[in-house]
């Protein structure tokens, strides 16, 4: 499924630029806590989370993971932002809460990572 | 058999790179700073992704690791003809039990960086497994010292 399709579903908006790619992402990884994405997670999976510390998109970096969705419209600083340009990782951010969103994309077909 | 020092001295490869990073204890805002600028030179040098992926979140760990618990490293990154080498000493409380540190779930991390995402007590757990070779020491009110390394081939 294609990132803007995702985009669509949850009715994110878009907190970084706009989407330079529109990558396929066929897996999800949710979780609050970096080390569980860093020991679980498989690369080219986007991530959901509630966490919008600057270290949520360091975890997008070296774990190669696509995009990061935050729930609970939460809406990170800017030093996140610019951290996640320059990485060229699109933060999205959905009103909906971690088990709602995650709901919704498995639903639709996509599998955890 | 030689004396190890003698079989050291024979075994050192030659190092095509090497960097040195500090990481200062407590110094969240740049927590992931150290791991990221490796990852970039690792991608510049062309190093395979599977390979910068599993020294990466290894490096990520290690680094909140001494924000959280230590006063400061030197963070010592290497390349070598067979491997990529992390050689991270840091200066501060230590690890009274290194046994205990290594089991999957322990940890004595704060309220405060578990809002940060960490201290699940899976991060040195998580070092040693994307690690093709792991070492830690400690001296308690001393320091650690992780040397771990990842194999190119
Ligand atoms: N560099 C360090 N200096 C002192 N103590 C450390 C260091 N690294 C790890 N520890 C100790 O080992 C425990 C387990 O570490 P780790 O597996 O990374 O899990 P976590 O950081 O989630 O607690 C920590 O809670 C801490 O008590
Ligand atoms: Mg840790």
């Amino acid at each position: 499924m294609r990132l803007s399709e995702i985009q669509k579903l949850l009715n994110c908006e878009l907190i970084s630029d706009a989407l330079s790619s529109d990558p396929d992402i066929e897996q999800c990884f949710a979780a609050d806590l970096m080390s569980d994405v860093l020991a679980y997670s498989t690369s080219e999976a986007i991530l959901i989370t509630g966490l919008s510390s600057i270290q949520s998109v360091h975890t997008a970096d070296v774990a190669d993971l696509r995009a990061i969705i935050f729930v609970h419209d939460k809406r990170p600083g800017p030093q996140v932002v610019e951290l996640a340009r320059n990485k060229k990782i699109p933060l999205l951010t959905t009103k909906l809460n971690l088990f709602d969103a995650c709901g919704v994309l498995h639903g639709k077909g996509l599998k955890g990572a | 058999m030689f004396p190890a020092p003698v079989l050291d001295v024979i075994m050192e490869e030659e190092i095509l790179y090497s960097e040195t990073f500090r990481i200062h204890g407590n110094d969240f805002e740049h927590g992931g700073e150290v791991a990221a600028a490796v990852k970039s030179v690792m991608k510049q040098l062309g190093i395979r992704s599977d390979v910068i992926r599993r020294l990466s979140i290894a490096n990520f760990e290690c680094e909140m690791n001494v924000i959280m618990y230590a006063d400061e490293a030197e963070f010592e990154f290497s390349v070598l003809p067979s491997q990529v080498r992390v050689v991270c000493k840091d200066r501060g409380q230590g690890i009274p039990d290194i046994g205990l540190a290594m089991q999957e779930g322990w940890s004595t991390a704060t309220q405060q960086m578990r809002e940060r995402g960490f201290g699940a007590g899976l991060g040195l757990p998580n070092i040693k497994r994307n690690s093709d070779k792991f070492e830690i020491e400690s001296t308690p009110s001393v320091g650690t010292t992780l040397r771990y390394s990842v194999n190119l081939e």
